[in-house]
């Protein structure tokens, strides 16, 4: 059998065995031959189908809930709206098919919607999966969508939409193969999530036939067809390796020479701190404090603050707590805070600089805090996001202290922060970075526009370059340097941006343990050495690639 | 008849969410509403396809219609809906 290799780019280092399933072609487009039945004949098979679609991918919603249920539930109204529905009519009385008359009038919203470009145009991919399932369900025929079958498998399609892996069962899924999208794929953050195997970018994944057996080896991003005996041993071997390593890196997290990189997690409420610790969480790195402001007319008082900071902290009593200040703007709006119009919110008031223009509402949460840390056992940090100057370090830190507060921060964010880091920490007590916007402002892309996607990747040199200034400006003034952002949750990038200097991690509690695993590979020299290679390359790319290279390298040697 | 006007004060306009959490309160309320933009053809409030075809942006001036009797209260509450920020809830 003719053997060959594909590649991709990996998410994390997982590898899997096992068969091919590939997401469901779409239907071929409703041929236009006239209907033999009455317009209303033809009208109310229509309707039916729509009625039918909508109450589907509405229980469907109800089954995934959280934020997969508000797309899907989006998806039902569209095939209940009463504006498609009359334009399927006219297409009826026209002489066409419901098939046709329901394919016609998705297709022109969906034009409509990918004239108006940007958010909007995203919103085409939502149009055609609806427009799919009515027509399906007309012919009779199962709706395109995820596979589910008995057996555990290996996902291959071009991409994946949320509405397809809200209901993916996600203890068969083997691994995950896509012909398109980036480490910044709906794809590659569900894998990340959910710890499960996958390769993106795959650019031949479609020619993979159902059955197949394939070998998926994310740590080198490639998918071995058709394996032989020997590279299926070896994978399994390799899988076992991992699981074995993940379940026994337990405790705290260090690199393989003992350097301790105390690992955090990213909560946004106190809701999440039983599993953050469950999962071996050493403290707090990003507590984000919306939750308290956002469903809020004006903002919360400090005695309501108070309750709600002393929740979290007393589940972490003697642990360190990084509590960040309202972050608000751009994504993430709050009406009291900030109501102008703004035509670049990511460059508008936000962060430090809407909660300074409303230092009431800065203080009193900095009071609140102050007041919960002396009533509690953890110890507390608390950090200033969106820092652009010195200027505001020393403004933040100074009305922190104020308060009473012993350990003040900032967010480095923007890279001119990161470059002038040795300035910031000269006051300030530590400094996280923010890699999500970090990426976003030192590529020039909006991190919720699609269309520039491919440019929010972490691993790029130039932001690897402003995490090294960063680090080194920590080591020089011996002050601490954390990362809170997507980057920390990616076991190796991990290890590199301990290399450039970081000395903790925080990141979402279900990627902790992929993370511990992967620091104890690895001693200080490796990270530094791993480091050196990622600034040296020309783009984010080859970054990965040659780190993956030497790590993989280095742990066979 | 009845009508109102108002000024769209989610951060993204009248898009996915906010777009489905207005016409679903529309659909509802159970009369018949017609929206436009200032200059605009109106289209159905109910129809959230009709609505983001509309492209409404933060600080667009809607007009919302009315052809029902006693239509007023019911405008009166899809208007205090547009003049909340949407996306922050």
């Amino acid at each position: 059998m003719a053997e060959s290799t594909l590649r991709g780019t990996g998410i994390g280092r997982g590898i899997a065995v096992g068969a091919v399933l590939r997401m469901p072609d779409p239907l071929p487009e409703p041929e236009e031959t006239p209907s033999t039945l009455t317009p209303d004949a033809e009208k109310e098979r229509a309707r039916a189908s729509l009625a039918a679609t909508a109450a589907v991918i509405r229980h469907r919603g109800e089954r995934a809930g959280g934020s997969a249920k508000d797309v899907l539930e989006a998806q039902a109204f569209m095939a209940e709206d009463p504006t498609l529905i009359d334009d399927v009519g006219v297409r009826i009385d026209g002489g066409a098919t419901a098939e046709r008359a329901v394919f016609e009038a998705f297709a022109s919203f969906r034009d409509l919607l990918v004239s108006m470009g940007g958010y909007m145009g995203e919103r085409a991919t939502d149009l055609d999966d609806v427009s799919q399932r009515v027509v399906a369900h007309l012919r009779g025929v199962p709706a395109p969508g995820v596979p589910d079958p008995d057996e555990p498998f290996v996902l291959v399609a071009r991409d994946l939409a949320p509405a397809d892996t809200a209901l993916l069962d996600l203890d068969k899924v083997l691994a995950l193969v896509t012909s398109d999208g980036g480490p910044t794929s709906h794809t590659a953050i569900l894998a990340r999530e959910k710890s499960i195997v996958a390769i993106v970018g795959v650019t031949d994944a479609l020619s993979l036939a159902d059955g197949t057996e394939v070998v998926v080896d994310a740590g080198t991003g490639t998918v071995t067809v058709s394996p032989n005996d020997e590279e299926r041993a070896t994978a399994i071997a390799r899988a076992a390796e991992l699981k074995a390593a993940r379940r026994s890196a337990t405790g705290p997290g260090r690199l393989a020479d003992g350097t301790p990189i105390p690992l955090l997690a990213n909560l946004g409420s106190a809701d999440g701190a039983a599993d953050a610790l469950e999962k071996g969480a050493e403290g707090v790195g990003l507590f984000r404090t919306e939750f308290l402001f956002l469903d809020a007319a004006s903002a919360p008082s400090v005695e309501e603050q108070k309750a709600q900071y002393l929740r979290l902290l007393e589940a972490f009593a003697g642990k360190k707590v990084v509590v960040r200040a309202l972050d608000a703007g751009a994504d993430k709006p709050l009406s009291f805070l900030n109501d102008a119009p703004e035509e670049n919110p990511a460059l508008g008031l936000r962060g430090l600089r809407a909660l300074r223009a409303n230092e009431p509402i800065l203080r009193d949460q900095l009071t609140a805090l102050a007041q919960a840390d002396a009533e509690s056992d953890a110890e507390v940090w608390v950090m200033a996001p969106m820092v652009s100057t010195v200027e505001e370090t020393r403004y933040f830190t100074a009305l922190a202290r104020e308060v009473g507060l012993k350990t003040a921060g900032v967010m480095v964010e923007v890279p001119s922060s990161a470059l002038l880091a040795d300035r910031i920490l000269a006051d300030a007590d530590f400094a996280s970075i923010g890699t999500n916007d970090l990426t976003q402002y030192t590529l020039a892309a909006d991190r919720l526009l699609g269309s520039v996607a491919s440019f929010q990747d972490p691993w790029h040199p130039a932001v690897l370059k402003l995490v090294g200034e960063v680090g080194a400006a920590g080591h020089a003034t011996g002050k601490p340097v954390g990362i809170c952002g997507e980057a920390a949750a990616d076991p190796l990038l991990a290890v590199v941006l301990v290399g450039l200097g970081a000395t903790t991690l925080s990141m979402s509690p279900s990627a902790l343990a992929d993370v511990r695993a992967e620091l104890a590979r690895f001693t200080l020299d490796d990270a530094r050495r791993f480091a050196d290679l990622a600034l040296s390359a020309d783009s984010a790319v080859e970054a990965r690639a040659a780190v993956t290279a030497a790590a993989t390298a280095a742990a066979t040697s | 008849m009845a009508e109102r006007t108002v000024e769209m004060a989610s951060t993204h306009g009248l898009h996915a969410r906010p777009a489905t959490i207005f016409t679903q309160a529309v659909a509802k309320a159970g009369v018949p509403v017609q929206i436009s933009k200032a200059g605009g053809k109106p289209v159905n409030a109910a129809s959230i396809l009709g609505v983001i075809s509309l492209g409404i942006e933060k600080g667009d001036a809607l007009t919302l219609v009315s052809e029902a009797d006693s239509a007023d209260t019911v405008l009166d509450e899809l208007v205090a809906l547009l003049s909340k920020n949407l996306d922050a809830e």
